[in-house]
């Protein structure tokens, strides 16, 4: 049961059913997250804009209209965050970058306006890397997110301001975005639930965009049944963008609340080879590999069919992902020039408009965007299109012809989240093409469209490690049903939620430590 | 600098143009290209802008139906072939008035491909090949403060006005066009004309090149006569009326004839027509060009119009400008020639509903290429521009034929209706215009002027009957006019010649 003592480390679902019954109200649990924010985040850094006042004064409007007697939606008084890439109105959108410094919006995204509609208090905004480009939200232009499981580890990333807020206690749950990874493996490496929703089922309208044909927001959450209710909640088809597929909002929750009851018998689980498999663990480290054999073990325990599935095109991913998505942010950065808004660099009247642009542009981006601005317009450069994009696309149609041949024989698919547990902050910061390494795993259904989510499977060497299924296209309910029951056994073999052994092991003992 | 020209008739002496056209048609719907603005003309800057056409960050197109209908009606009417699977691309440059940094447009996979339009001049009739119709968002408007041509250069700052920026944008590109040698001119003029009628009757655009709703870039090239390969091409951006089309064909016809002539290559560039010199001049030099990086748009999905709704289309397509003209013609028993002054004075739809409305063909072209063709080059104003209806204009024309008034008085009738001082009858009424009748005064005016001309009723009543002719003058003068002269000339018969 949800107190005043455990709120801040309470599933969403809980802080819903003790606001819906009166225990607790929407200002009590929202001072409690503001109060360990005010404490903790100065060493975790998962923020980059908290507006106390205003997520007090939207509880306080929540629990008015309660005592009124008015009807509510379930969400209605539980706070959440939402990465500093969805845009809000009135409240500062940074993306992670300098170059938007000081923007206040004058809209809102549409999963935010939808979050608000449901009743759900903004926290605040969390880190990134600077235009979600990155693992380890190193990349954000503002600070340095820490892992709440060791501060001297990266959170993941790009979504690492939401992974270190829900892992530490920061908020219930959190929004993250997802164009090759950046909802699972910073979910996996935080002990979170991610999942990235079949493309089109979450609407983009108001997502600052890195990769349109890639990007797709999801819910960043402590437990499955809470991703599946922060999905549907934003979930279903938005006529503000022409991606988003016109079709019902699926079962989720219920999904989820079936799996937990550890029945798999019949489900067709493939694992695949070309992950982490024979013949390719380079780069795997030994105890991911092991937590995820045993989860796969978990899920053969309680009825499933499981057999090796190989799919060739997986190993191209990475080069194909490296193509297009830098192409598209190239195109999509291109409107961050200083005219209209953000910043504006040098126009003191000395130089003319290319150079203020110029100028702009160069103070304004850091070292990776620039780096993947410059592949991208090299990619899409005349006389090497076909070669670069044009080849990446057919990459493309391969990776997702070998999902499709796979869905004739397995339900669902299975992997790490991602090659490694979270690494040493700094570690990889002059090495992009390690960094690029951990979203293998995560780019393959990225690329096809197709909805995976990660589930904590365990720790290596006392740190998390995840577990990711995929599913066919618009069947996101697999994804909740196997997550939940593997999480359910889990917790049970284990005797508590894996994310309940981070109170002693983390935070606690770094609170005072200097960073 | 200016440049040098070579007389035009020795141009074509020595070389043979090439002339192709661009032209941009902003689309006549309610709302923009991607999003629900409004795109009525002259609002207040930046007033009809959301965070769609202004580029925000987030914000996402979604295209506008109406707009891709009127594109495939365009292309039906040019006779093209409608893509089953469309899709547009990003056009990648930096510019302050296109807010994404890219233009929504097509490129590779455009909705009409193959078309063309077959263009009357002088008798002959050339077909123009058009290669591509396909549909883009338009930019938004620089203002340039403080510089003294309203360019770039010069300025002290410049101003941005998204109101235009996303408003549905045609682009129509023709073939290279060949073989029109002194007429290349006339005929890129007349190609403009001609598909500017197409879209009126289509109903698309206001098409109103004033306010720039349709634009075109006019491309010019020569090679000398007898070559096999054609010149480097210049491309006249943005020349904005009829007459400037011709003109600006004409200019670098001379223009790049001067280069070859010296020996030098014409230069690939884009250049500025200038309205009041006529000639045109280089645009800014770009040391490499531009690489638009062009990619599928992936904010939008393909466009796949079905079959069966293309051909409901095509079946509800309007008459289109030739065959109106072709039925106009026979129905009206007009020559060629005849027809073609009704059509080169922009008189077609003027007279076809003075027509309408009750005049005869004859009457209604008579007026309108006449007095009333007059009185527009002597105000310097279009035909339709003239402050009277075709009703009016064929309600003149019934007063004439009726007898009321004469072509004089029907003059003074029509200075009454453009003063505004109401419709023909009315004006004939409160004017006191209309023609006496056998009426006492006329018979006191006839009396009168045979007193007062004793000498010449003398000689009439002598046998020479054609002197009567001062006579009837000096009552018309009397009268003001009023009188109908086979009157006159009647009643002053009946008093002087013995019958």
């Amino acid at each position: 049961m949800t107190t005043t003592e455990n709120i801040t480390s309470s599933s969403a679902a809980d802080l819903s059913q003790a606001l819906q019954a009166g225990e607790l109200s929407s200002v009590e649990v929202t001072r409690a997250y503001l109060d360990r924010i005010a404490a903790t985040d100065g060493t975790i850094g998962a923020y980059l804009h908290v507006d106390a006042d205003a997520a007090l004064e939207a509880a306080g409007a929540v629990d008015a209209a309660r005592a009124r007697g008015e009807e509510l939606g379930p969400l209605a008084g539980v706070p959440m965050a939402l990465k500093d890439v969805v845009v809000t109105e009135g409240v500062p959108t940074t993306s992670g970058s300098k170059i938007l410094e000081g923007w206040r919006p004058p809209y809102d995204a549409t999963l935010a306006a939808r979050l608000k509609a449901a009743g759900t208090v903004l926290l605040g905004k969390t880190n990134m890397d600077e235009f979600a480009m990155g693992s380890s939200t190193e990349n954000s232009a503002y600070k340095v997110t820490r892992n709440p499981w060791d501060t001297d580890r990266i959170p993941g990333g790009s979504s690492g301001g939401s992974s270190a807020a829900v892992a530490a206690g920061l908020a219930p749950w959190a929004i993250g975005t997802d164009t090759g990874g950046s909802i699972r493996q910073p979910a996996a490496v935080t002990g979170l639930v991610g999942h990235k929703p079949t493309y089109g089922s979450v609407s983009r309208y108001g997502l600052i965009a890195f990769s349109s044909s890639l990007d797709q927001a999801g819910p960043m959450t402590r437990t499955v049944l809470d991703a599946a209710l922060l999905h549907e909640a934003v979930a279903g088809h938005d006529p503000l963008d022409s991606t988003s597929i016109d079709s019902p909002v699926p079962v989720l929750a219920e999904s989820a609340r079936r799996g937990a009851e550890g029945d798999l018998a019949g489900l067709r689980v493939g694992v695949v080879t070309e992950l982490g498999g024979d013949g390719h663990t380079d780069g795997y480290e030994p105890g991911v590999l092991a937590r995820v054999a045993e989860a796969v073990a978990l899920l053969e325990g309680m009825g499933a069919e499981v057999r090796q599935v190989s799919c060739p095109a997986f190993d191209l991913a990475l080069p194909a992902y490296y193509l297009i998505a830098p192409s598209e942010a190239s195109s999509n950065l291109a409107r961050f020039d200083g005219v209209r808004y953000g910043l504006r660099a040098g126009d003191d009247g000395s130089r003319d408009l290319d150079e203020v642009m110029a100028l702009t542009r160069e103070q304004g981006f850091g070292p990776e965007v620039k780096r993947r601005i410059i592949l991208g317009t090299y990619a899409l450069s005349s006389g090497y299109y076909d070669a670069y994009y044009g080849q990446a696309q057919k990459v493309r149609t391969l990776i997702t012809r070998d999902f499709t041949s796979a869905w004739d024989d397995v339900d669902v698919l299975v992997s790490p989240t991602s090659p490694t547990v979270a690494w040493t902050l700094g570690s990889r910061v002059d090495d992009p093409i390690a960094m690029y390494a951990a979203d293998l795993c995560t780019l393959p259904a990225s690329l096809a469209g197709v909805p995976a989510i990660s589930v904590p499977c365990g720790l290596s060497d006392g740190l998390p490690v995840g577990f990711q299924i995929m599913a066919p296209a618009l069947a996101d309910d697999r994804c909740y049903r196997v997550a939940a029951a593997l999480e359910a056994a889990q917790d049970a073999a284990r005797g508590h939620a894996l994310l309940a052994g981070i109170a002693t092991t983390g935070i606690a003992t770094k609170e005072n430590a200097p960073s | 600098m200016s440049d040098t020209l070579v007389d035009f008739d020795e141009v074509l002496t020595r070389y043979e143009p090439v002339i192709g056209l661009e032209t941009h048609v902003e689309l006549g719907t309610e709302s923009k290209m991607f999003c629900g603005c409004s795109t009525t003309f002259g609002a207040e800057p930046n007033t009809q802008t959301c965070p769609v056409c202004l580029g925000l960050p987030g914000s996402l197109p979604v295209v506008n139906a109406e707009a891709i209908e009127s594109t495939i009606r365009i292309g039906l009417a040019l006779g093209c072939r409608i893509a089953s699977w469309s899709r547009f691309a990003r056009k990648n440059y930096f510019y302050p008035d296109i807010p994404k940094g890219f233009q929504t447009s097509q490129y590779d996979e455009p909705l009409c491909t193959a078309g063309h339009l077959d263009i009357e001049l002088d008798g002959e009739t050339y077909r123009v090949e058009i290669e591509r119709v396909h549909i883009e968002e338009d930019t938004g408007k620089n203002l340039h403060v403080g510089g003294s041509t309203g360019r770039i250069h010069g300025a002290d700052h410049s101003l941005v006005d998204y109101n235009r920026a996303g408003i549905p944008l045609v682009e129509i590109v023709t073939r290279p066009i060949p073989g029109a040698g002194a007429k290349a001119p006339e005929l890129a003029r007349a190609y403009v004309t001609e598909l500017r009628e197409i879209l009126l009757a289509l109903g698309v655009s206001e098409v109103r090149m004033e306010q720039g709703n349709l634009r075109s870039d006019v491309n010019t090239s020569l090679a000398p006569i007898g070559s096999l390969d054609w010149g480097t091409r210049t491309e006249t951006k943005n020349v904005n009326s009829l007459r400037s089309v011709e003109r600006s064909v004409r200019f670098e016809m001379r223009r790049q004839a001067a280069v070859l002539d010296a020996g030098e290559r014409v230069v690939q560039e884009t250049r500025h027509f200038h309205e009041d010199t006529g000639s045109t001049s280089s645009g800014r030099s770009k040391e490499e060009a531009t690489d638009y990086r062009y990619f599928p748009e992936p904010d939008l999905v393909p466009i796949a119009p079905d079959e069966e709704w293309i051909e409901g289309l095509r079946a509800a397509l309007p008459e289109l400008p030739a065959a109106r003209r072709a039925r106009l013609k026979q129905e009206w028993g007009l020559s060629d020639t005849e027809m073609a002054w009704i059509v080169n004075a922009g008189a077609l739809g003027l007279v076809s509903d003075t027509v309408a409305a009750g005049a005869t063909p004859a009457d209604a072209r008579k007026w309108w290429l006449g007095e009333l063709a007059r009185r527009a080059n002597d105000s310097g104003v279009e035909l339709t521009e003239l402050p009277v209806t075709p009703q009016q204009v064929a309600e003149l024309a019934g007063l004439v034929t009726a007898g009321t008034v004469n072509d004089q008085l029907a003059r003074q009738a029509l200075d009454g209706v453009l003063a505004g001082e109401g419709g023909p009858a009315a004006v004939v009424e409160s004017r006191g215009l209309a023609v006496m009748g056998d009426s006492d005064e006329l018979v006191a005016a006839v009396e009168a002027a045979i007193e007062g001309n004793p000498d010449v009723a003398d000689k009439v009543r002598g046998g020479k009957v054609q002197a009567i002719g001062a006579l009837v003058g000096a009552v018309m003068k009397t009268t003001r006019g009023k009188a109908d002269a086979a009157t006159v000339k009647r009643m002053l018969e009946e008093r002087l010649v013995s019958s």
